[in-house]
């Protein structure tokens, strides 16, 4: 029996777009307020979750191809390579920097590198709940 | 650069991010893993002589002050291991390229020995006792992936009995840190020894000294805690369990040794005769052991237990001899193991089994692989002009020195139970009348996995010969952990 589940994906396709948008800023706000890589990335995840439950494992993985081994793997490369621009310059390993910068339509705004190494946090986070998730939902 | 004590950590963990990206391709695989522990090693062979000719080499993350920022230390004692572990690595993946098969070397095999190698020298490494525990998740969780992996039944059985161990384990050892952390206030190594040492070891700090013996001898296998050990690392192929016997059980030997020779000095009375009352039964549990089996595993994984034992008796005397008996043991039983592991991988391959009265005669077909076995069995048993005699000798000066007559005449006989062990595999397997159906690999493969295996051997038949050459390294990591001060000043004169 074919049951029609309509309403479920017609309210994911929205909700999708605000959870998303929710973990994004989640992620950026974590220098000043509660957030950062981890959370924003587990919120992330959840959201790509909801559309596994809408819809089925299949359709996900065609409407996002990514392999999320390779996110994970380039989000360790990117959390290290991070940490050791401090080596490069001949500082300590773990040396951050961080400078203002004048963005067009922003403003003055200040720019860390502790951001990109969360960038990598998330990465990883997204990559390594949705390796679990595929993996445990597509075994057979 | 004051960075370099970091390169055997991340050089690992870098190549196994890179082996990350191509999981299928074996070659790439192969090639990754041996490029990335040949610079590791090198890196490993320069850090050990800077250490040794400019002092103890510290950095703290961040440019951070000392004890506020996490600190990395770079002392004798860990160059040292960090060179032997970085070593006991390289060949493990050039025995594991013909002995572990395709199927696992295209699931993240590699990726998870370099990543398991990242833990063992950052473990090594660090200078704060939090990331002392992260460092071991890291390790361990790349071994709860080399303990699973090919999925066969015994592997799952014996993997979550590991998990549950080492996941109990580890929660001690958080509410330790805990414990520690709300008494002295601090989590650097080198802050907490100052710290301990103003306030005189009270009652609770000799409490957390016991939970931290709890807590490694739970992973390092002494007496009452080493029950897990035996039947789990029966479970996984020859490679990962060499790995396993060299390298994880003596990581939590060292940090018995840091914690015990740095922060809990001052009552030694109570946490040190403990601990040697421990290690006695530790060698008595291992040596019954290691005679009542007649699978050629079993009888080495004893032996890994016996090994536990004597070190960390060496450990529980505290003065320079033992110490120095302790390191020149500690980093020959690690090669010495991984060693034997391979010499018997070899022997179960040919024979295809692992009892021992189902082999015989074997060295009139494998003549060279008999004579390397011997060697290493001597070896472990401590002969002469072989690795185990130097170690285990200062080791029991040592202990007539600190007046524990009994227990030093114990570890002398241990040696013997320890001979007649290893021999018996060799009565079995190599003397007598060919049995069952031999040469079960072909040629090309027996080859690739005896080089690496011949190799190690010998690198310990010269740590032997040779221990002219290394013992102003050990003087060096004895007086180290003999005199803590020289740490604390190192670490904390920024």
């Amino acid at each position: 029996m074919k049951t029609n589940d309509v309403i479920l994906k017609t309210t994911a396709q929205v909700v999708f777009f605000i959870i998303f948008l929710f973990s994004i800023h989640i992620f950026l706000a974590g220098h000043f307020a509660p957030g950062g890589g981890f959370v924003g990335g587990l919120l992330t995840s959840s959201a790509l979750v909801l559309l596994l439950l809408a819809y089925d494992l299949k359709t996900v993985q065609t409407l996002l191809p990514i392999n999320y081994t390779i996110m994970t793997a380039s989000g360790l490369v990117l959390a290290l390579g991070t940490a050791s621009i401090g080596m490069f310059l001949g500082r300590p390993f773990f040396k951050h920097y961080f400078d203002h910068f004048y963005l067009p339509l922003i403003g003055d705004t200040e720019l860390h590198t502790a951001m990109l190494f969360d960038t990598g946090v998330y990465l990883v986070v997204v990559g390594v709940t949705m390796t679990i998730i595929q993996s445990i939902g597509g075994d057979d | 650069m004051s960075n370099f004590l970091l390169l055997p950590i991340i050089i690992p963990f870098f190549f196994g991010m890179l082996l990350m990206f191509a999981p299928k391709n074996i070659r790439y695989q192969r090639i990754g893993a041996m490029t990335g522990l040949t610079i590791a090693l090198v890196t490993a062979i320069a850090l050990l002589f800077k250490v040794k000719n400019e002092g103890i080499q510290v950095v703290t993350f961040g440019d951070w002050p000392a004890p506020f920022g996490i600190t990395l230390v770079s002392d004798t004692v860990s160059a040292l291991l960090v060179l032997t572990s970085v070593i006991l690595a390289f060949f493990t993946v050039w025995y594991s390229i013909s002995a572990i098969g395709k199927e696992r070397e295209s699931f993240f095999y590699y990726p998870g020995i370099l990543f398991m190698l990242t833990g063992v020298n950052g473990a090594f490494t660090t200078g704060d006792i939090f990331n002392l525990f992260v460092f071991f998740e890291v390790l361990l969780m790349s071994s709860y992936l080399l303990i699973v992996l090919g999925g066969e039944k015994a592997q799952l059985r014996e993997s979550i009995k590991y998990i549950l161990v080492n996941v109990i384990s580890s929660a001690i050892f958080v509410i330790t840190v805990a414990f520690l952390y709300s008494v002295v206030g601090t989590l650097n190594m080198a802050d907490i020894a100052v710290k301990i040492a103003a306030i005189g070891q009270p009652g609770i700090i000799t409490v957390i000294a016991v939970l931290f013996l709890i807590v490694f001898g739970l992973k390092a296998a002494i007496f009452p805690l080493y029950f897990w050990l035996p039947s789990s690392y029966a479970a996984p192929p020859i490679p990962v369990l060499a790995l396993f016997g060299a390298l994880l059980t003596k990581v939590g030997v060292y940090a018995i040794t840091r914690t015990y020779t740095l922060f809990f000095v001052h009552d030694t009375g109570f946490t040190h005769e403990l601990l040697m009352i421990l290690s006695v039964l530790t060698i008595l549990a291992g040596c019954i052991g290691a005679l009542a089996y007649f699978d050629v595993k079993k009888i080495i994984i004893y032996n890994i237990i016996i090994a536990v034992g004597v070190i960390l008796f060496g450990v529980s005397q505290m003065n320079d001899n033992a110490l120095m008996g302790s390191m020149f043991y500690l980093i020959h039983d690690m090669l010495i193991k991984a060693a034997l592991f391979f010499l018997v991988g070899i022997i179960i391959a040919v024979t295809g089994t692992s009892d021992l009265r189902k082999m015989g005669g074997l060295m009139k077909t494998h003549p060279a692989l008999g004579w390397f076995y011997l060697i290493a069995a001597f070896g472990l048993a401590g002969i002469p002009p072989l690795s185990g005699f130097v170690g285990k000798l200062l080791i029991v000066r040592g202990g007539f020195e600190a007046g524990n007559l009994g227990a030093s005449i114990w570890i002398l006989l241990s040696s013997l139970v320890v001979l007649l062990s290893v021999i018996r595999i060799f009565i079995y397997a190599f003397w007598g009348k060919e049995q069952g159906s031999l040469q079960q690999i072909d040629k090309g493969q027996y080859r690739m996995m005896f080089i690496p295996t011949a190799i190690l051997v010998m690198l310990t038949v010269f740590y032997g010969v040779g221990s002219e050459w290394i013992t102003p390294f050990m003087q060096d990591a004895a007086n180290i952990l003999n005199n803590p001060s020289v740490y604390t000043d190192a670490v904390l004169k920024e």
